[in-house]
């Protein structure tokens, strides 16, 4: 090996060792932070602690930790299913039964991925309060369940699906719902896969809107109570820390355990 | 078969087809059409909370006298002026790194700078407040390496703070874009950067000219996905700043003063509506731009 060939493998290794560092210091900042008291946490200490039991506990005093989990939960999960569900049939409707009509349709709903939600929040909200769903799950799913991206995922994956399993289907007398639901879902479950990932992700994380429309204790999510335990004049980091280890733990958990279908699910938009 | 797909079988198509669709698109009519089009109509109305009265082009004329609208507009293009080029060449520099594959623990380092974008934006808010604190992690590391010998106030001097908050996007941000590149090189011959490479051309010209010219569709793509992102910047800054976008307003974007005018004080919601359709223009029109800008060049 020459010497420069040395020297640029070095600086390769340098570079993302720095950047690998940066990258990972925050989740050990917040591992370390939790074991810590809260003066310990904004004067910097970066040794392990003892306050692990107490900061614990008085999280669970200050927040109803099980009910809070289950808003998160019930709300991602539902709707993320809802989602799935809802963009597939779309995906698979807009790719299997093309027509110029349908196609101009397509091109509108693609438009709106660039509508920004800033300019729906204020009547949407109208909407709730008008309807009586304020401070609702509800109302915290139905605006997220119909997604121009995922219409888009779906569509791009139905293009792979092998056409003759349809027509033989058809041939067996299959009515189109019973195609899509025995044969297109199973076929195509690695996409499924994928995209629950993905929009789990985003409807877990889900802020400003549930900021908006959740207003008492008893229906708001774990990053809204992160938020808020955060945003106290005197926040208790110590506490806060213990909050941020919960918020980021699920998703963590379906990266780890699915990777590959994290992956493919972002990669959905480019291939 | 053309024969048979008239009358009744090419209804039975066509029905179909439109009944797959029909979810989608009575959901998006009612939660994302509906509401575009009457946050226009709001943006022709002022006053507050639920007594609104026909102002015309009021509202327009009240954004130019707004300090804090222009200052949030200032700032919001400042973030992605500054930001999303930065994340961008970090992202690629990054990406055609970690395509070498002969360089040992590849997977540790592609997982390690990919994992930041799993955070949820209200998590790494958080912790970046805490790190960032006058006596906090950051400024004591800074000073342990000699780079300052007084703290920085990252919380309460405005320029630290956009600094703050451009760091906290890059650092979330960056591995989301890396992902995408990678992907991209993954694709390309490696032959070409063999040839390359024997004809003697160094690393930077190979980047420069092999690597960036192959991903320009997909660095077209995340440029515009970051863009209208940082364009709609919201948790951050409200979870750095305890929704305040400050000190001073210095870090207050478009989004938290659409929010700040709509849910913290008594609603404006027409002029509310105004600047969302400022952001909903400048999307629209840097979408535009960008694509045109890649479309010229090819």
């Amino acid at each position: 090996m020459n010497v420069s060939r040395f020297l640029t493998t070095t600086s390769q290794y340098a570079f993302l060792g720095v950047a690998a560092f940066l990258s990972l210091f925050p989740f050990l900042w917040m591992l370390i932070s939790s074991t810590n008291t809260s003066i310990d946490i904004i004067s910097g200490r970066m040794g392990l602690g003892d306050a692990l039991r107490t900061n614990v506990a008085n999280f669970f005093t200050l927040v109803d930790v099980p009910l809070v989990f289950w808003n998160s939960a019930k709300v991602a999960v539902l709707a993320t299913l809802l989602t799935i569900l809802v963009s597939s049939l779309a995906g698979y409707g807009f790719e299997m039964f093309k027509s110029k009509a349908r196609d101009r349709i397509y091109s509108l709903v693609l438009l709106t991925l660039m509508v920004p939600f800033a300019a729906l929040m204020i009547p949407l909200f109208m909407m709730m309060a008008k309807t009586g769903l304020i401070n609702t799950h509800v109302a915290i799913m139905l605006p997220t369940i119909a997604s121009a991206f995922i219409i888009f995922y779906f569509r791009q994956s139905t293009k792979a699906f092998p056409t003759e399993l349809r027509d033989a289907a058809k041939v067996d007398g299959l009515k189109e719902w019973q195609i899509f639901l025995y044969i297109y879902v199973p076929v195509m479950r690695s996409t499924y896969a994928a995209a629950f990932v993905i929009v789990f992700m985003v409807n877990w994380n889900n802020y400003l809107w549930p900021l908006i429309v959740l207003q008492s204790n008893d229906t708001k999510t774990i990053t809204l109570v992160v938020s808020s335990l955060a945003s106290a004049y005197y926040p208790d980091y110590g506490v806060v820390m213990i909050g941020t280890i919960l918020a980021t733990l699920p998703t963590l958990l379906v990266f780890f355990v699915m990777q590959r279908q994290f992956v493919q699910g972002m990669l959905g938009s480019v291939k | 078969m053309a024969a048979g797909k008239t009358g009744g079988l090419k209804r039975y198509y066509d029905l179909n087809g439109w009944l797959f669709i029909a979810p989608s698109l009575i959901l998006i009519s009612v939660f994302l059409v509906f509401p575009i089009i009457r946050s226009l109509y709001l943006s022709f109305f002022s006053g507050k909370g639920m007594m609104m009265k026909f102002a015309g082009f009021g509202n327009v004329v009240r954004l130019w006298n707004d300090p804090v609208f222009l200052q949030a507009l200032k700032n919001t293009v400042t973030f992605f002026v500054v930001q999303v080029p930065i994340m961008i060449v970090l992202a690629l520099l990054l990406a055609s790194v970690l395509n070498n594959d002969r360089l040992k623990f590849i997977g540790f380092f592609r997982t390690a700078i990919f994992l930041p974008c799993v955070a949820s934006l209200v998590a790494y808010s958080v912790l970046f407040k805490s790190m960032f604190s006058v006596d906090g992690v950051v400024n004591q590391a800074l000073f342990a390496v000699g780079f300052i010998d007084t703290p920085i106030g990252w919380l309460t001097e405005p320029f630290w703070a956009k600094v703050l908050v451009i760091l906290a996007i890059t650092w979330r941000w960056t591995g989301y874009n890396m992902i995408f590149y990678l992907a991209a090189l993954q694709n390309i011959d490696k032959s070409i950067y063999e040839a390359a490479r024997i004809d003697g051309v160094p690393a930077w010209a190979r980047f420069l000219y092999i690597t960036i010219p192959m991903l320009k569709p997909v660095i077209l793509f995340t440029t515009i996905i970051s863009t209208i992102g940082t364009i709609q910047l919201f948790d951050e800054v409200y979870n750095l700043t305890e929704g305040r976008g400050g000190p001073a307003n210095a870090t207050i974007t478009l989004s938290l003063y659409i929010y700040n005018l709509t849910f913290r004080f008594m609603p404006s919601f027409g002029y509310a509506a105004t600047i969302s359709y400022v952001i909903v223009l400048m999307v629209a029109l840097l979408s535009f731009l960008q694509f045109y800008a890649a479309r010229d060049r090819s």
